[in-house]
């Protein structure tokens, strides 16, 4: 346990310093590059909670292909050494965000949470999230120890049956959004009259 | 490493985002600050997932999968406005010669 605790704080430092970058450094160019660190470092919160999955689409879309954007983005910057100049809100926009950060923390730490663990349900969640892609092994699942009610409950599940099954409606409306989204970026990028 | 540490570093994510969205000058860094916020409300979907237990998980299992789904579902969204954030910054350098967004306040085209 003591090596997740590890890995924990040394991506939580990087998240928070990256991200305390992206907002803070004078350099657009250099901010973008701390933006892929960030997005790098919550791949890394998706891999210690369970859901490879999404860390793969985390590194291939964020860091593949949002960063690389940026990055074509910041040449249209004329001054990029300076280019990331805040404006006049400044103090009251660290005042928002302090208070509203004030008010979330509070909440986090003084609700009282029904976890998984306190609920009995921590290990058959684990095995369930580490089935999220790929077809599920029935005997892995008996020589883990449950009851072959337990494993019918768990065996099944998954990911893609979720996404196709249950979450099918905004499946493909934002795969319509997809498309509308790069259709008008190609107008946008466009320009009229040509 | 449990659901309140979780939580908060993603809060500090979401406010880094938030102070970096009002406060900046250039439109690429707001778009940058966006991102960071998108990604501290992705953590929280998948802690949430991953540590609760609603009675939705107690009936099903399957159910302990679906911050994930949000989380896909966030990502798509943060990909399709990149794409037409980006397409509004070239249009926008076209017109204004900068993408500065103090210069865009004045509506000019």
């Amino acid at each position: 346990m003591w090596f997740e605790q590890v890995v924990f704080w040394a991506l939580a430092v990087t998240a928070i310093a990256g991200a305390v970058g992206v907002v803070m450094v004078r350099d657009l160019f250099r901010a973008a590059l701390l933006l892929a660190t960030v997005f790098v470092a919550v791949g890394g919160f998706y891999v210690l909670m369970n859901a490879e999955f999404l860390a793969v689409v985390q590194i291939l879309i964020y860091v593949g292909a949002i960063a690389v954007l940026f990055i074509f983005g910041v040449m249209l910057t004329r001054d990029v050494q300076q280019g990331n100049a805040p404006n006049r809100l400044q103090i009251p926009a660290a005042v928002v965000s302090v208070l509203l950060l004030t008010a979330m923390v509070f909440t986090a730490v003084t609700t009282d949470w029904t976890t998984l663990a306190g609920a009995g349900l921590e290990t058959k969640s684990q095995i369930a999230q580490t089935q999220a892609v790929g077809i599920p092994d029935a005997s892995r699942l008996v020589d883990s120890g449950l009851s072959a009610q337990e494993v019918d409950s768990v065996a099944g599940g998954g990911l893609a049956d979720l996404l196709i099954g249950q979450f099918v409606l905004p499946f493909e409306a934002v795969s319509l959004l997809l498309l509308a989204a790069a259709i008008g970026g190609l107008a946008l990028a466009r320009g009229r009259g040509r | 490493m449990s659901l309140e540490s979780m939580l908060v570093v993603a809060a500090v994510l979401f406010c880094i985002g938030l102070y970096g969205a009002l406060a900046r000058r250039n439109f690429i860094a707001v778009l940058m600050s966006i991102e960071l916020m998108f990604n501290g409300v992705n953590l929280t979907l998948v802690a949430m997932g991953r540590w609760l237990a609603p009675y939705a998980v107690q009936e099903t299992l399957s159910a302990v999968l679906t911050g994930q789904v949000f989380a896909v579902f966030i990502i798509t969204v943060a990909a399709a406005e990149i794409a037409l954030g980006l397409g509004i910054v070239f249009a926008m350098f076209r017109t204004n010669e900068s993408v500065d967004l103090t210069d865009a306040a004045a509506m000019r085209h």
